[in-house]
């Protein structure tokens, strides 16, 4: 399942995308711990396998959230999240 | 008079055979402005309620599940299996299980609509969500707004009490004009009660103005789809799929048509929940 996560509002689109197909193979969960600010958790998906998804409180604000991991200037190429993954499932849409 | 009231429904099925004997399994879907109720029967649709969600979530749920076994004989004793979604899914007193309302959604139009349908919007009264599904009901994917109530169910109350038109005749009223107007220019609720009083001021009819904020809707939700995917067949779930005013709008915009049903389309949630949990109650017996 692809899980868009974020919200749109009239400054932009702000989703953080979870491939938890991938996710559900993983068995590191490097995600929970990778994230500077700890979006992430682990839920059970419909078949009982646990995968990563943004916590609901967080999930319209990840756009704040992000916002120290995404500077203007010197972006790294990988995003601490994205590093913690190491199976590629975590994508940003801005 | 309350203008944004619609109306309650409870269905039971003529033709069904007593319950006694078959195996009852149930869903519950505590919307933050809408609760279902559904049961099924051996699998198939036996009986739903579909109400205002009160200041309570067990008690709506308990309200709910009531309305939909009145004059059935049944108790909460005999549903054997009972899944609860929804914002309020925690909160339903009898529920077995709890399943996210995106599964459940999607799970429900796939009885509804049938096995062909792929995409779902679902327009609930505080959210709006696009859902990809397989031919066997499970989500390929998903995208939700929940923001703001703009786009949603509550925000069309606020405009059916703005400009005095039953929530129920806001869709029919919207279509009834000649030429389509441009959409309002914002969709906040808020600022959309402002944008209607402007545009009454300047002499548009109660009609062109529920035109053009149905068209803002119907923009505002088709950018959710598109970015999430949009694959035929469609379907729209949720109380706002009854406001032909905006589901016909979504499918000018998509080029696609929506698949219809006779049954009530905010039960998809509860339905699907009552599906699973058929599902849940083999596995157990497994």
């Amino acid at each position: 399942m692809i899980a868009h996560y974020g919200f749109e509002d009239g400054t932009g689109v702000f989703y953080i995308t979870i491939d938890t197909g991938r996710c559900a193979r993983c068995t590191q969960k490097g995600c929970k711990t990778g994230c500077p600010e700890g979006l992430f958790e682990l839920e059970p998906d419909d078949e009982d396998m646990l995968v990563a998804s943004i916590k609901a409180q967080a999930r319209n604000a990840v756009k704040t959230a992000c916002a120290a991991c995404k500077p203007l200037e010197g972006r790294p190429k990988s995003l601490p999240c994205q590093k913690a993954c190491g199976i590629e499932a975590i994508t940003h849409s801005w | 008079m309350d203008y944004w009231r619609w109306t309650e429904s409870v269905w039971k099925d003529p033709d069904a055979p007593d319950w006694r004997g078959g195996t009852v399994t149930a869903g519950v879907d505590i919307g933050s402005t809408s609760t279902q109720a559904v049961i099924l029967l051996d699998g198939k649709l036996y009986a739903y309620a579909n109400m205002r969600t009160g200041s309570n979530s067990p008690d709506s749920a308990l309200d709910a599940m009531n309305r939909a076994m009145e004059g059935t004989g049944l108790t909460l004793e005999d549903l054997r299996f009972t899944v609860g979604t929804g914002y309020g899914r925690v909160n339903v007193p009898f529920a077995d299980k709890s399943v996210t309302e995106i599964t459940c959604h999607a799970r429900g139009a796939h009885y509804l609509y049938g096995p062909t349908v792929r995409t779902i919007l679902d327009m609930g009264g505080q959210d709006c969500k696009a859902i990809g599904c397989d031919a066997k009901g499970a989500v390929t994917s998903f995208m939700m707004n929940d923001k703001c109530a703009a786009g949603t169910g509550r925000g069309m109350e606020v405009i059916a009490n703005l400009l005095a038109v039953p929530v129920e005749d806001i869709g029919p009223f919207s279509l009834s004009i000649e030429e389509e107007p441009e959409p309002v220019s914002s969709i906040c609720v808020i600022f959309a009660k402002t944008a209607a009083t402007n545009l009454m001021r300047v002499g548009w009819s109660r009609e062109k103005v529920l035109a053009a904020y149905c068209l803002a809707m119907a923009i505002r939700v088709v950018r959710l789809l598109e970015r999430n995917g949009v694959e035929e067949d469609f379907a729209i779930t949720g109380g706002i799929a009854k406001n032909a005013g905006v589901a016909r709008r979504i499918e000018r915009l998509l080029g696609i048509t929506a698949l219809k049903t006779d049954l009530d389309t905010q039960i998809a949630g509860a339905l699907g929940g009552a599906l699973i949990a058929g599902d849940l109650l083999k596995k157990r017996q497994a």
